[in-house]
């Protein structure tokens, strides 16, 4: 187990520097030192020397990823990409373009984006699989037929109108809870409501239509069958062994999703204006700061490779018969 | 099942009015905590995360509306009196410049700019003026800097400003002026007026120069350099007065005296935060702002909202006794010589998204608004004159109305360097001038500001000297004077310009192709799809094919710089109230391709850069007047623009708001401000009263969904177990 | 020639699209093994409906595909004789079709139906004075005297003309289904008709031709009444919304599709070959996959759009006219997006290569040393198809809503290009407006939702049809 997770975090490392020679690549080709300058300066009355003191003074005026003129070794690292993104590594992510420490933003920026992101897991899962439950028990019936179609409608609306219908009716029409905005700590919960009813609802076409088929697979195998047969109700077959049993799918999938919840939720965060990392990225994406972005994707990156790893040992917790080699 | 079926609906009531209850006094969606319901607080909004909060490097309108509350430079503008004026802020009077000649000696003030080598601003400080509380100035008691040393375990549980327990204060020096003056010259701080004030200010490229060698440094090593350092032309007098010494005549100087740039610096504060440790929390001078105004920054998370709150160790300013004609009878006036500020706090939300934004302040948790497009025609109607009115609704709630031109143009950019729509010949001139007839701002400005704006008849906006109103004003080029008012000429004399040009219906004479030309854009918004349909459906009108080249912005600055472009829309928003920085935007030697400077058209005409380097040094008078016109007519004939349209600023307000008064130029308007609380909370009350039938109406559809579904569960169940 | 025809890019990979599928139809219709699938879809109800429905879209956006740049009138002043030009203008078969509802433009917004403007405006009254009012529209109901009063009774009469034209067609099709149906069977009209009523048939007849007339009688009542009104209303500057969303259908398609098949080549080779040599080959893709599956989606298109505008901007004279930088970002828009999603694929075909190989016939063939691409050729590749076609239809629905997230964060296609998701988007704003102009949203709205209800229904059946096994995959 233990050679096992060794093995996976030094494969995550190739990984890592894939994702950020990409990036760097990207966003370098998007975005050269000059235009971050002068995204920096602001925009009137900039001069080419104002340009020029402000890449010096960021370390922006160097070669961006082999340097010719340094020697040895220093040809790769006396670099952009090598002080920029070498850092990364050791979750130094530096300051972003408008001078804030971007690991700070990011510590502070972390907990908004689990208020929401949790609540939203928890509630729709709890509801996801009740309903996918009683679906099951009412397999083949109009019960079934209709509520899948209601999913598939459901799965079928953007994820826009939900939120945009959400604002409107609960917070315009009906004054039940605050359009938008965050508070700290306890007051926050105003703000969560709408949001999180939106992130439920929306959830539910894909959710549901997923955990029913995971209970018919469930279903049609032999030891359900072996169950009726021994005289046990059908909730009970239901309850005891098909849940227990897609319980292994159902929590690999949620453990997979773990890690990304930090990374918050893009639209919804920037609709209903959450100070989380999701308005984050969008932000930093609008206004241009790719030091903010390499960050995040850095992080995404890194979060992911958690979410296959925590998968991995989900599984032998799960199921005893499952070996990590 | 019945004596279940009455428990869960006991219990669903139970619940439901405990919810009620528990709610009772404040709306439920309140975004604010209830205890602040009646404190004395202003309650606004920013949509962007200011980037600088440091005086010397802040240059953009969202920053100041908070800088402006914090610290003071030392003029301002009169908060109602028109023509803009300045008055003192931190300075005891409006300096008055003194010339001198190449020798030193005194000039008389009627001197020719040419005669004059210098001139020298002696300006003289109020007394008593102390610096917010803060802890770079906090002292023990044998007078050492409590914080000026800080360790990495003093930082232990420092995460705010706020979280260092003691703090101090100082009286103003001229000192501090003059050390941010110097400030301005650092090349790491990266001022963006640096290279002006650098023509202007004697001796001051030669301390840049000098702070050059100091740019690799450690920050605490800066700040001592910078104290040490010495700025030829700026030197405190005495501990009540400085001089600034400039180079010839610059009346616009006194201007520049009104902004942040020029505001005290207490050395103190730059020493404090160059510590090591504080800038990876970031605790610096561009996020927590040390300043002498009327508010303190208290609370600064750009993530979420900003703060300000009342200094206490504010100097104290009265309410102005003077207006206009009329202030009187507004009520404007009521306040006048009342110490100001009136407010305690004012607490400033992110709202990215405009929607939210209007809505809260419809329900009254916002005292201030603009309007967006979107949601003009909910708030004011245009009556049959054209004038502005608020809808009935808006009535009701008791909401004011206020408008004013600003002082800033939109406008659509040729690009003068262009062989086709660019240049002098005859032909371009034709081309761009039946372009300017085509586009029709009158309908941009109804269909995208609804209104709020005026059609552009040359560069200098109302309000500001120069311009002229009526008959006179009208860009003969594109309208004439018909029944009182101007009215755009006809889109056939646009064609028959256009063919003049060799462009028949928009199809190129020699080579029959049809005229195809590039539009710049940056397309950022929802609403730059109508906006790029819009202006193509112009230029289709003089069958020219309009190429919409959408980019980011840096593309589009790009595009700019190196003279690529054919057509763009671009702004400016004056820095100060005087015709030289609007007209400097067509100065041939600002060209932006070839001098990097503002003039985006990179328009270039001898004698009109001839006659605007003569305007630039006179005093407002008949004279410059004069010269201001014929400036206007050589701009008008060459077209480089077409002149676009001046905003006009609309902005609400609820009646419990007070002293809201436009002006386009102070930032510092907060301190004037009165609001009345109750009023507020009990408005606030009445129109967020929650609609509770949905809740009731969704609880028993669950009901009425769960309990048959219930049912049926039982039903099988026993059928199975048959 | 009146006309030069404009292959654009994306038009290109469309035209490849429909050859590749009907390649793919007429070498299955030779092989029973791969029709049995298909003949499942189409007896099932929901199959045949949504696919009546999907044809509708499909047929619409063919013809929104079809461009050329019509021919100039000379300019009269030029004596003498010349090429041929062309307006620069491109357009599809779809916008002449519509030319009407394109060209009749209203100054801004008016509500469905309206004859007057949204908003008020200062008229200049005949005789004088000047009032603040809402003026006639210039196009919408313009033939109508006094609105007020024929209104109602005109819509009724045009939409009861277009009702008696869409059965007309109706029964006309209907008729000319029926009789091959006759011809083919060999057996009596009377009877066939009777079977299809009773629904005795084997395809669901009775249900294509019931959604069939839904769509003709709404299609040529739409018709009817577009003529005369704006039947959805029209935007911010004017434009009918009708015309908006017929031509956001090319959009949704093109990103459902193209993506699809932009993916496919790499996804095939890579899954398979990674799958079949297993080794190296298969932890270089792995590591390929991995990465870039790690890179969160939005960011990396965000990159990729970034990374377009400036190699735009760099070569701006290529792109001369605004269809060709719009569809240019259209198709780097499918690339970027099948980047971000061709590594599921890879990973399911990756999972069949490694079943497969060790199939017998696969290790028959490679023991008589029959060469790897050839084995790849012949043996994996047809036997992963039915991944492949899934995987299709499956996306699909996705990527079109994926469209209209993309297109809030500014990162989707080309502002100036009509699609569903650009319409939300400046639709936002409009919902905060009092009175609402709720118009664009619902119509963007509705023919969103139809097209990926259709999409979803169809591919559950898909997926039915060819691999009950596969249910729980997605």
């Amino acid at each position: 187990m233990t050679a096992y997770l060794l093995r996976r975090l030094l494969y995550a490392v190739p990984i890592l520097i894939g994702v950020n020679l990409l990036t760097f690549v990207l966003f370098f080709v998007v975005n050269s030192p000059d235009d971050m300058a002068r995204m920096h300066l602001g925009e009137k009355r900039v001069t080419e020397e104002a340009v020029q003191t402000w890449k010096q003074s960021h370390g922006y005026d160097k070669p961006l990823i082999f340097n010719p003129e340094a020697t040895g070794l220093a040809r790769l690292t006396d670099t952009i990409f090598f002080e920029k993104s070498v850092r990364l590594f050791a979750f130094q992510f530096g300051s972003s373009d408008d001078g804030r420490d971007i690991g700070y933003d990011i510590s502070q920026r972390m907990w908004p984006s689990l208020a929401i992101a949790i609540p939203v897991l928890l509630v729709g899962l709890a509801f996801n699989i009740s309903y996918a439950l009683f679906i099951v028990l009412f397999r083949a019936t109009y019960v079934d037929i209709g509520s899948v179609v209601l999913l598939v409608a459901m799965l079928s609306i953007s994820s826009l109108f939900y939120i945009i219908g959400g604002q409107f009716i609960l917070g315009k029409l009906f004054h039940l809870a605050p359009i938008s905005g965050y508070d700290t700590g306890l007051n926050a919960w105003k703000f969560l409501i709408l949001p999180v009813i939106v992130g439920v609802i929306g959830g539910i076409g894909a959710g549901t239509r997923w955990y029913r088929t995971l209970f018919l697979e469930e279903i049609a195998k032999d030891y359900v069958r072996t169950a009726r047969a021994k005289g046990l109700s059908e909730s009970r077959v239901l309850f005891r062994h098909v849940l227990g049993n897609a319980l292994i799918p159902i929590l690999t999938g949620v453990v997979v999703v773990l890690p990304l919840l930090f990374m918050g939720s893009l639209i919804t965060e920037s609709f209903f204006g959450i100070p989380g990392l999701g308005s984050y990225t969008i932000d930093a994406i609008g206004n241009q700061d790719f030091a903010i972005v390499r960050s995040m994707v850095f992080l995404g990156a890194v979060l992911y490779i958690l979410g296959l790893i925590l998968t991995d040992i989900s599984y032998t917790l799960v199921d005893p018969r499952v070996r990590l080699q | 099942m019945t004596a279940r079926l009455q428990k869960t609906w006991i219990l669903a009531t139970l619940m439901l009015s405990f919810l009620i209850a528990g709610c009772d006094d404040s709306p439920w969606n309140d975004p604010y905590p209830a205890s602040d319901a009646d404190s004395n607080t202003v309650y606004s909004s920013f949509d962007e995360r200011p980037k600088h909060l440091d005086p010397a490097r802040s240059y953009s309108a969202n920053e100041y509306a908070f800088l402006a509350q914090i610290y003071e430079p030392p003029l301002q503008y009169h908060f109602l009196l028109r023509p803009y004026r300045l008055v003192p802020l931190s300075a005891a009077e409006v300096p008055v410049a003194r010339y001198f000649d190449a020798a030193g000696n005194p000039l008389p003030e009627d001197t020719p700019a040419a005669d004059i080598a210098r001139s020298d601003y002696l300006i003289r400080i109020q007394p008593g003026m102390r610096f917010q509380p803060h802890p770079a100035f906090a002292q023990d008691a044998e007078g050492r800097f409590r914080y000026h040393a800080l360790t990495a375990a003093d930082l232990d549980g420092i995460n705010r400003l706020a979280d260092f327990p003691e703090v101090g204060t100082r009286e103003l020096t001229a000192e501090d002026f003059v050390y941010q003056i110097k400030r301005l010259a650092a090349s790491w701080l990266h001022s963006p007026i640096a290279g002006v004030m650098g023509q202007h200010i004697v001796g001051f490229q030669e301390l840049a120069g000098q702070l050059e060698s100091a740019a690799g440094q450690g920050p605490l090593e800066q700040a001592e350099t910078l104290r040490q350092s010495s700025l030829a032309g700026v030197e405190a007098v005495d501990r009540d007065r400085f001089r600034i010494s400039l180079k010839g005549k610059y009346p616009q100087f006194a201007y520049w005296l009104a902004m942040p740039f020029f505001a005290p610096m207490p050395w103190e504060a730059e020493v404090f935060y160059a510590q090591p440790g504080l800038a990876e929390r970031n605790i610096t001078l561009d996020w927590y702002p040390v300043g002498s105004g009327p508010f303190f920054l208290s609370e600064n998370n750009p993530n979420l909202r900003m703060v300000l709150e009342r200094n206490p160790n504010f100097h104290g300013e009265s309410y102005p006794t003077e207006g206009m004609p009329g202030d009187v009878e507004s009520g404007i006036l009521a306040d006048a010589g009342k110490p100001i500020p009136f407010v305690d706090r004012a607490i400033y939300s992110l709202e990215k998204e405009e929607i939210p934004r209007w809505n809260k302040f419809l329900q009254g948790y916002y005292d201030s608004s603009g309007i967006a497009s979107d949601a003009f025609d909910q708030a004011v109607q245009i009556d049959v004159e054209g004038e502005p009115i608020l809808t009935d609704a808006m009535r009701k709630q008791g909401i004011s109305l206020l408008t004013s031109v600003e002082p800033s143009s939109f406008y659509l950019g040729f690009n003068m360097l262009d062989p086709v729509i660019g240049g002098d010949s005859p032909r371009a001139h034709l081309l761009r001038r039946a372009i300017s007839i085509a586009l029709d701002y009158e309908e941009f400005i109804s269909i995208f500001t609804n209104g709020r704006g005026v059609v552009a008849q040359g560069p200098i906006p109302p309000g500001i000297f120069g311009y002229r109103e009526g008959e006179s004003g009208i860009n003969p080029f594109v309208y004439e004077w018909r029944d009182g008012r101007p009215v755009r000429r006809s889109l056939d004399e646009a064609k028959v310009l256009m063919e003049q040009a060799g462009y028949p219906d928009g199809i190129e004479r020699e080579t029959g192709r049809t005229l195809t030309i590039n539009y710049e854009a940056v397309a950022t918004g929802p609403d730059d799809r109508a906006r790029l349909n819009w202006i193509r459906k112009q230029f289709a009108k003089l069958g020219i094919d309009l190429v919409i080249r959408s980019t980011d912005y840096n593309r589009f600055q790009d595009k700019l710089r190196n003279g690529t472009g054919q057509v763009f829309m671009f702004g400016w928003n004056a820095d100060y109230p005087d015709p030289e920085n609007f007209l400097f935007l067509l100065y041939g030697p600002n060209g932006k391709v070839e001098h990097q400077g503002e003039n985006a058209a990179n328009y270039a005409n001898p004698e009109f850069d001839r006659l605007f380097d003569e305007m630039k040094f006179m005093d407002d008078g008949p004279e410059r007047q004069a010269i201001l016109d014929r400036l206007v007519e050589i701009a008008r004939t060459d077209a480089p623009w077409i002149w676009g349209f001046h905003p006009k600023a609309f902005s609400l307000h609820h009646q419990w708001m007070a002293n809201a008064y436009p002006n386009q130029m102070a930032n510092n308007t907060l301190k004037y401000r009165r609001i009345d609380p109750e009023l507020r909370q009990r408005l606030r009350q009445d129109w967020n009263q929650p609609v509770l039938w949905p809740l009731w109406v969704g609880a028993g559809l669950l009901v009425a969904l769960v309990l048959p579904a219930w049912w049926l569960v039982r039903r099988r169940e026993r059928r199975t177990a048959l | 020639m009146p006309l030069m025809p404009v292959v654009l890019w994306t038009d290109a990979l469309v035209f490849l699209l429909i050859a590749l599928g009907l390649i793919f139809g007429l070498h299955a219709a030779r092989h029973e093994h791969l029709r049995a699938p298909w003949r499942r879809v189409v007896r099932s109800r929901v199959g045949v409906a949504t696919l009546v429905v999907l044809s509708a879209y499909g047929l619409i956006g063919l013809l929104d595909t079809v461009h050329f740049r019509l021919k100039t009138d000379q300019p009269a002043a030029s004596t003498e004789p010349q090429h041929a030009q062309f307006a620069p203008e491109v357009l599809s078969l779809l916008d002449v079709a519509l030319s009407g509802l394109r060209a009749r433009q209203e100054k801004t917004y008016s509500a469905p139906f309206a004859t007057h403007l949204f908003v008020k405006e200062a008229i200049q009254l005949p005789d004088g004075p000047l009032i603040r009012d809402y003026p006639r529209l210039a196009h919408g109901g313009s033939h109508l005297a006094d609105p007020a009063t024929e209104r109602g009774l005109d819509i009724a009469f045009r939409a009861l003309l277009g009702m008696f034209k869409g059965l007309l067609a109706w029964g006309l099709i209907g008729a000319g289904i029926l009789w091959r149906l006759a011809r083919r069977r060999g057996e009596p009209m009377a009877a066939i008709r009777a079977d299809i009523l009773a629904g005795r048939t084997a395809i669901p007849w009775r249900t294509a031709l019931a959604m069939l007339g839904l769509l003709l009688v709404g299609g040529f009542v739409a018709a009817e009444l577009a003529a005369s009104y704006h039947i959805l209303g029209t935007d911010k500057v004017g434009e009918d919304v009708f015309f908006q969303t017929l031509k956001s259908i090319r959009t949704g398609l093109l990103i459902g599709t193209l993506t699809t098949l932009v993916m496919l080549p790499a996804a095939l080779l890579l899954g398979i070959a990674a799958g079949y040599f297993r080794g190296w080959v298969d932890d270089v893709i792995q590591y390929l996959y991995t990465t870039l599956n790690s890179i969160p989606g939005v960011l990396l298109i965000a990159a990729a759009i970034l990374m377009l505008q400036v190699y735009m901007s760099n070569h701006a004279d290529d792109f001369a006219s605004l269809v060709e930088r719009a569809d240019l970002r259209l198709l780097f828009l499918c690339l970027i997006l099948g980047v971000t999603s061709w590594t599921g694929l890879c990973r399911l075909l990756r999972g069949e290569a490694l079943k497969l190989r060790e199939v017998d016939y696969v290790q028959a063939a490679s023991a008589l040393g029959v060469g790897h691409f050839t084995i790849l050729g012949r043996h994996l590749l047809p036997n992963v198809m039915h991944i492949v076609l899934i995987t299709l239809v499956l996306d699909f629905s996705g990527l079109v809503l994926a469209e209209a997230v993309l297109s809030y964060v500014n990162i989707g296609v080309d502002p100036t290009m009509n699609s569903w998701g650009n319409m939300i988007n400046s639709a936002r704003l409009e919902l905060a407006r009092d009175p609402v102009v709720w118009w664009s949203l619902t119509a963007a709205f509705v023919f969103m939702f139809t097209l990926v209800l259709a999409a979803n229904l169809f591919a559950d059946v898909v997926r039915d049809a060819f691999d009950p096994r596969l249910r729980g995959v997605n």
